[in-house]
């Protein structure tokens, strides 16, 4: 009895514990990235964006939580009734649980996984099924419309994004994430960090990413003025909340693996000792939120791309590029010898 | 070890009963639903042998890629069901057929299984100490199967350009974008501002310079 408690319970009870506090802290740091979000484009626009609840409109986003919970939750008639409910659920939990391999610290993640990058590409993947479930089980022309325009968008700038990853990998030469951030550890500091050597890589990435969380200027899912408001329309409260939810976690998961990628997750940018005291997880969290504000000012002040401009973006410009990227990185770091053992 | 088993039974159960139901749910999205569900539990049993590369290739490529574009076709094609399942004894023969031949393999190879347990290390690679999954793959996939992995590349590659070929229709007098012309466009080359005298508006003679 005492062996199970000390191997299985107690390891168990430690998981779930760490994954609860993991969950609130990032549930909280949404609510107030969605706020950050709505104040940065008002700041752009010069308004002053919400301001109401509580003192500078700190409490927004918790009013919204509110507001959202409280409603009635409508389904309509011709709805597919199971896959309707479905659907919410699954793009939160997906978009969640990619965060069970994000480390904020030096062994400060919940699974500490040898495949950890190809588990957030594989999640990120199966994010597109929330969409698609919505839309066609709506049982409605625009949100079926707008699911189509998603999904196709998403598969298209997950293969570039796949060979930036490649890029980053072949540096690396692990596909642990903490190995990753662990690669980018010299005395160079933030000039040895991965965005300076890959730089045309990280400008792809980061547009990539706009485009696969279906951000401004790539927000075609939710074109306002063609397909009234994209994917769920026919959604309402709680499982309308679900989706808002799912996105911005996914959004706070691109702007991580960004962070881990490029800039050096939990790494301070100057390697000595002033610096380095500060905790790990504070410069991950900035770094985190500096990517956040430049999807922020993306969405303020770049106009909506048309869809045959996204999908040439994407296929006719970012493909070859990141191809030739990876070519070019693999014969390089094979010929000077710099390739990982 | 009764955690694996237990995960083991969870995976396998939920496999097989979501491969049941992607044959017995009567509307075809429902089935593609099952079987990404299907996809998703046998990556879980990968994960399970220690194949964790596999795992999440799996996802990737059948579930974010294949199962997308498989989930658009059936949800864009108008499928009769009923008219689906009047052919069905008439390729009934035909199912049995491809059936009995699953059936046979796996019971070779449980036989063979039985009869020398040591079969497996005869063909398999087994993974050495210290290298992970990942790698492994990659040592012998790179080196010993090259000419395979490349052997695929190829059927891929012609795969692709048949469809391309079976696809692309060059019509005629149809508009087509042309980028680079869009993108050179600049604003002395888009807009003319013009001084317009009040209550006369702009003469013949201008309008004819702007449409050149």
């Amino acid at each position: 009895m005492a062996e199970i408690w000390t191997a299985y319970l107690w390891p168990l009870i430690i998981m779930v514990a760490q994954s609860l506090l993991l969950l609130v802290v990032l549930l909280i740091a949404i609510a107030y990235i969605l706020l950050a979000d709505r104040k940065i484009w008002a700041a752009v626009q010069i308004r002053r964006g919400p301001n109401v609840v509580g003192p500078w409109g700190l409490l927004q986003s918790f009013a919204d939580l509110l507001k959202f919970v409280l409603k009635e939750p409508i389904i309509p008639s011709g709805a597919n009734k199971g896959i309707f409910l479905l659907a919410p659920l699954v793009s939160c939990v997906l978009a969640l649980s990619a965060w069970a391999v994000i480390p904020v610290n030096l062994n400060w993640v919940i699974a500490n996984i040898n495949v950890g990058i190809l588990y957030i590409f594989a999640i990120s993947s199966l994010s597109i099924y929330g969409i698609i479930m919505a839309g066609w089980s709506s049982n409605s022309k625009y949100p079926f419309l707008s699911a189509l325009r998603s999904a196709a968008q998403m598969v298209s700038y997950e293969v570039s994004i796949g060979f930036v990853l490649v890029t980053v990998l072949l540096c690396v030469g692990s596909l642990n994430l903490s190995a990753i951030v662990a690669a980018q550890d010299t005395k160079l500091g933030i000039l040895g960090w991965y965005w300076l050597p890959l730089f045309p890589m990280f400008i792809i990435f980061y547009v990539s990413a706009l485009a696969e969380t279906n951000r401004p200027p790539f927000d075609l899912v939710e074109a306002e003025s063609e397909l009234v408001a994209g994917f769920m329309v026919e959604y309402g409260s709680t499982p309308y909340l679900l989706f808002m939810l799912g996105e911005y976690v996914a959004i706070c998961t691109m702007c991580a693996l960004g962070t881990i990628l490029f800039l050096g997750g939990w790494l301070s940018p100057i390697p000595f000792a002033p610096f380095t005291w500060i905790p790990g997880v504070i410069w991950f969290v900035l770094k985190l939120f500096f990517l956040f504000f430049l999807f922020a000012m993306a969405k303020a002040i770049v106009p909506r791309y048309r869809y045959d401009q996204l999908m040439r973006l994407g296929w006719k410009v970012f493909l070859p590029i990141s191809i030739a990227m990876v070519v070019i990185v693999a014969a390089v770091l094979q010929f000077t010898g710099l390739a990982p053992a | 070890m009764i955690f694996p088993a237990l995960f083991f039974y969870l995976f396998a159960a939920v496999l097989i009963g979501s491969g049941v139901m992607v044959i017995a749910s009567r509307n075809p999205v429902h089935s593609v639903l099952f079987l990404i569900l299907a996809f998703v539990n046998a990556s879980g049993l990968f994960v399970l042998l220690g194949a964790e590369f596999l795992a999440m290739i799996l996802i990737v490529v059948y579930v974010g890629a294949v199962a997308v574009l498989f989930l658009f076709v059936i949800m864009m094609l108008d499928v009769d069901f009923a008219e689906l399942r009047e052919g069905f004894l008439e390729y009934l023969p035909f199912g049995l057929l491809i059936g009995g031949i699953f059936l046979a393999e796996l019971i070779a190879v449980a036989l063979g299984w039985a009869i020398s347990p040591n079969i497996s290390s005869a063909v398999g690679s087994p993974i050495p100490a210290n290298v992970s999954n990942t790698e492994a793959i990659g040592l012998v996939l790179y080196t010993k199967y090259i000419h395979y992995f490349q052997i695929a590349g190829m059927v891929l590659l012609v795969a692709m350009i048949g469809a391309i070929v079976l696809t692309l229709r060059h019509k005629v007098n149809v508009k087509r974008q042309n980028i680079a012309a869009q993108n050179a466009r600049k604003k002395a080359t888009a807009m003319d501002v013009r001084k317009v005298a009040s209550g006369q508006g702009l003469r013949d003679s201008d309008a004819a310079e702007w449409v050149q």
